[in-house]
């Protein structure tokens, strides 16, 4: 009974989003304040009903209802509550119904936090909002029911969740990625509604920046979380695949950082109009591309969901819509945009612009990379697989030219600048990069690196050359100490989100270019040393859990006799699942990671197969990130987005719009 | 050329080399690193179209475990291994821990290098985590020679006579 509500509770939704994206629309056309003014509660009244539904999934996971097909084929009595409340997304149904709950939460933060904006604006952004609310909920109730019955014979127990989705790094990793895919959606809805409005101006890019920074934020932290859980949960040790569905959330990174960046031209100096337009267009249409690929089946990944072809297929209409659309909207109206380039060669916006030529040469060699398997099988020419080295020496030559212009690009003033005066601040940095990068590829690691020398340097270029425009910056008015205090947030933003980028980079040279890798066959009582690491394997010792059978192997590590730390590295068997799992053992260090995991026993029935890794910095990889993140929110949080309130501001700001 | 036309002209320049460069690198690494299917009988029998794998090339090969047939060295982590699909088999030697999932009669997928006409040295060996699952790409394959294997229109032509 409670799951019929749940499922009514979504229909009902439905009914609200359609009228949504309808009335507002209509009204805007007409100029009609009734139905313009009839957004804000119709955003409200399709949150909440999604809301309903969702905590009622929830509650038929938590007490095992299992007259549920989704929840009898994705749960079990014997996995522990939270896990079972997790469960909910741990399979196609439900996180689509979590995807369509978080695009419905940024309707209603459009509605809430767009006091200063036009009505006409809003009625727009929150319609078009509303229309994609609409694919994604018919999608669900056509295809993907989460509420669907097994009655009158439903199961005694379920099938339990998949054991690798059943760790702490999972219950937050999808809701922040669609947090992020989800969230593109907004600056989406503010190129069409203005678009459609014709009016293209500085104020569309100063409401779009916060929302698609906050997007951005929240896929950088996604990526990462899903980084840093394949790296200790698959026990393969490493941190990034090039899997097909990774690359389906990095592309739509790549634009979004493009058009960050792009907005910033765009509210700044009023050029890049219409090129901004179609990142935010495109932004929001990979991200449906991931989900088209992901979800449709029609690649072979280690994510890929149960697949069904109705699915891929409506999925593939959905896409079509959306981005013909959207794109026939740009062709139509974006020729009417005209914007006097009035810059020279050397100036701030060049430099942005070839940060979005080599972001975009980025995201066109992902595509490619992923895409090209498809076409080449499609078109008959057998199945192939493109790998990681592909993407890996490429990013690694865009890369080069990518951190150079990151470094002189914020001391380049806005529409003409000399380079003369950047000469010695450049030569200096440049030594200071190229010696510091000597120094620390000599002394951190056993030989030298060719690649991980200038991953270092590239870093240390960044580091140093944004070092030297804190101190120009904050020496420009007052003293140093004085000057650095009245640097405004989106400054600090812009700092971070650099430096996030290089010490990024500095992880992955080192991780890259220093890794050890070892299987070994070990047997209880014979150690392995590994540079100045001795590991010594203790034992197997028996451990079960709740749902699943596991034993424990306990190394002990020491460096250069000196007790490190003991490890237990653990295999597990799930019962209902039927499936095997390696818990890696991590010793976690700033300067490294040394990381245990169980391979199978061996005939002898003694010895183990044994990985042993030795991962330099790779923690720097995700602190990168997250530093990165900070800067995010910082830059939402500057004042200059906190938009007037008053009725007096919002006249004046209309006036400057006219 | 006035200076506006130079600049221009200028910047196309540059673009235009970008694209190449960038155009020029795609190609390149991908034929460094595109790497082909074939199933076992692929690789004895050659494909459809005739091509077969030349020694040296990297390839990815997928099939079933031949029950019974997996050596492990008593000393090291290397192990050999036959591949199969409906035809021939091919045998597969790799150093390292095997999947979890990895088991006798189970469908694999490798990748690796061929080291002569029946032998592949593996340096990944993948298997999913699902009883029931076989990798598509080997479905596929095991459809596709399947049909061969019942009766061609030559046969039964034969048959007829």
């Amino acid at each position: 009974m409670i799951a019929e509500i749940g499922h009514f509770a979504m229909i009902l939704s439905l009914g609200l989003a359609v009228l949504l994206s309808v009335l507002p629309l209509y009204g805007a056309s007409r100029n009609n304040t009734m139905l313009m003014n009839s957004a804000r509660p119709l955003s409200w009244g399709m949150f909440l009903f999604l809301a309903v539904s969702f905590v009622i999934l929830c509650y038929a996971f938590y007490t095992n209802d299992f007259t549920l097909q989704y929840v009898a084929s994705n749960s079990n009595t014997q996995l522990p509550w939270y896990y079972r409340i997790t469960a909910v997304w741990g399979a196609h149904e439900g996180s689509l119904l979590l995807w369509v709950l978080i695009q419905a939460g940024w309707t209603v933060a459009v509605a809430t936090f767009s006091r200063g904006m036009p009505q006409e604006s809003v009625a727009r952004v929150l319609a078009v909002m509303g229309l994609i609310t609409v694919g994604f909920l018919l999608f669900i109730i056509v295809t993907s029911n989460p509420f669907i019955r097994t009655l009158p014979f439903f199961p005694v127990d379920g099938r339990d969740l998949n054991p690798l989705l059943q760790d702490p790094g999972l219950i937050i990793h999808p809701p922040m990625l669609y947090m992020g895919y989800v969230g593109f959606s907004v600056a989406f809805s503010f190129a069409i509604a203005s678009l459609m409005s014709g009016r293209l101006d500085t104020a569309w890019a100063r409401w779009s920046r916060p929302w698609t920074i906050a997007a951005w934020l929240f896929l950088t932290l996604g990526i990462a979380l899903g980084s840093w859980w394949a790296y200790y949960e698959l026990g393969w040790g490493g941190w990034w695949f090039w899997d097909p569905v990774e690359n389906a959330s990095f592309m739509p990174w790549l634009a979004g950082t493009a058009l960050m960046h792009s907005l910033a031209v765009t509210e700044k100096r009023g050029t890049f109009k219409a090129w901004t337009v179609l990142l935010a267009l495109s932004a929001f249409s990979l991200s449906l591309l991931g989900t088209f690929l992901v979800r449709s089946g029609i690649l072979v990944s280690v994510h890929a969901f149960a697949s069904d072809p109705a699915r891929g297929m409506f999925i593939l209409g959905f896409l079509v819509f959306v981005i013909g659309g959207s794109l026939l909207l740009f062709a139509v109206k974006g020729a009417a945009v005209r914007v006097r380039g009035n810059f020279d060669l050397v100036s701030r916006e060049n430099a942005l612009l070839g940060n979005n030529i080599i972001l975009i040469a980025a995201l066109v060699v992902v595509l490619v990379g992923t895409l090209l398997p498809l076409v080449h099988k499609q078109i008959g020419l057998g199945s192939v697989s493109i790998g990681a080295p592909f993407f890996d020496m490429l990013f690694f030559w865009l890369m080069i030219p990518f951190s150079f212009l990151l470094g002189i690009g914020p001391l380049i003033r806005w529409k003409r600048d000399n380079l003369s005066k950047l000469v010695k601040p450049m030569i200096i940095s440049g030594a200071i990069s190229v010696g510091l990068a000597g120094l620390f590829v000599t002394v951190l690691a056993d030989h030298f690196s060719g690649t991980a020398f200038v991953g270092w340097m590239m870093a240390i270029w960044i580091i140093s050359m944004h070092g030297f425009e804190l101190y120009e910056r904050a020496t420009h008015r007052h003293s140093f100490k004085k000057g650095i205090t009245k640097l405004q947030r989106s400054h600090w933003a812009m700092m971070l989100g650099h430096i996030g980028l290089a010490v990024t980079v500095i992880g992955i040279a080192m991780v890259q270019n220093y890794s050890i890798e070892r299987d070994v066959r070990l047997a209880p009582g014979e150690s392995f040393q590994l540079n100045e690491y001795n590991f010594y394997f203790e034992g197997v010792r028996d451990k079960d859990g709740p749902n699943y059978d596991g034993y424990i192997a306990d190394f002990e590590i020491t460096k250069e006799g000196k007790y490190i730390n003991t490890l237990h590295a653990e295999k597990r068997f799930y019962t209902t699942a039927k499936s095997m799992m390696t818990e890696a053992a991590i010793d976690r260090g700033v300067t490294r990671d040394l990381y245990i995991a169980m391979g199978e026993r061996l005939d002898d029935n003694k010895s183990w197969a044994v990985r042993i890794y030795y991962k330099p910095f790779v923690r720097w990889i995700w602190a990168g990130s997250l530093i990165m993140s900070i800067g995010g929110a910082l830059a939402i949080s500057d004042r200059r987005y906190r938009f007037r309130k008053t009725a007096k501001n919002d006249k004046k700001l209309q006036e400057q719009e006219a | 050329m006035n200076p506006r036309r130079k600049k221009r002209l200028g910047i196309i320049l540059a673009i235009f080399f970008g694209i190449s460069a960038t155009v020029g690198l795609i190609v390149y690494a991908l034929n460094q690193n595109m790497d082909l299917f074939y199933t076992p009988t692929e690789i004895v029998n050659g494909k459809p179209d005739g091509t077969k794998p030349e020694v040296g090339q990297r390839l990815r090969i997928g099939g079933m475990v031949v029950v019974g047939s997996v050596k492990r060295d008593q000393d090291s982590l290397r192990v050999s291994f036959d591949l199969a699909d409906v035809g021939p088999k091919v045998t597969i030697y790799y150093d390292g821990i095997l999947p979890d999932l990895f088991r006798e009669g189970q469908g694999i997928v490798a990748q690796g290098v061929l080291k002569n006409a029946t032998t592949i040295e593996a340096f990944e060996v993948l298997a999913k985590h699902d009883e029931e699952y076989m990798p598509a790409e080997i479905a596929e394959a095991m459809k596709k020679t399947h049909e061969p294997l019942q009766y061609s229109t030559e046969q039964k032509e034969g048959s007829a006579k």
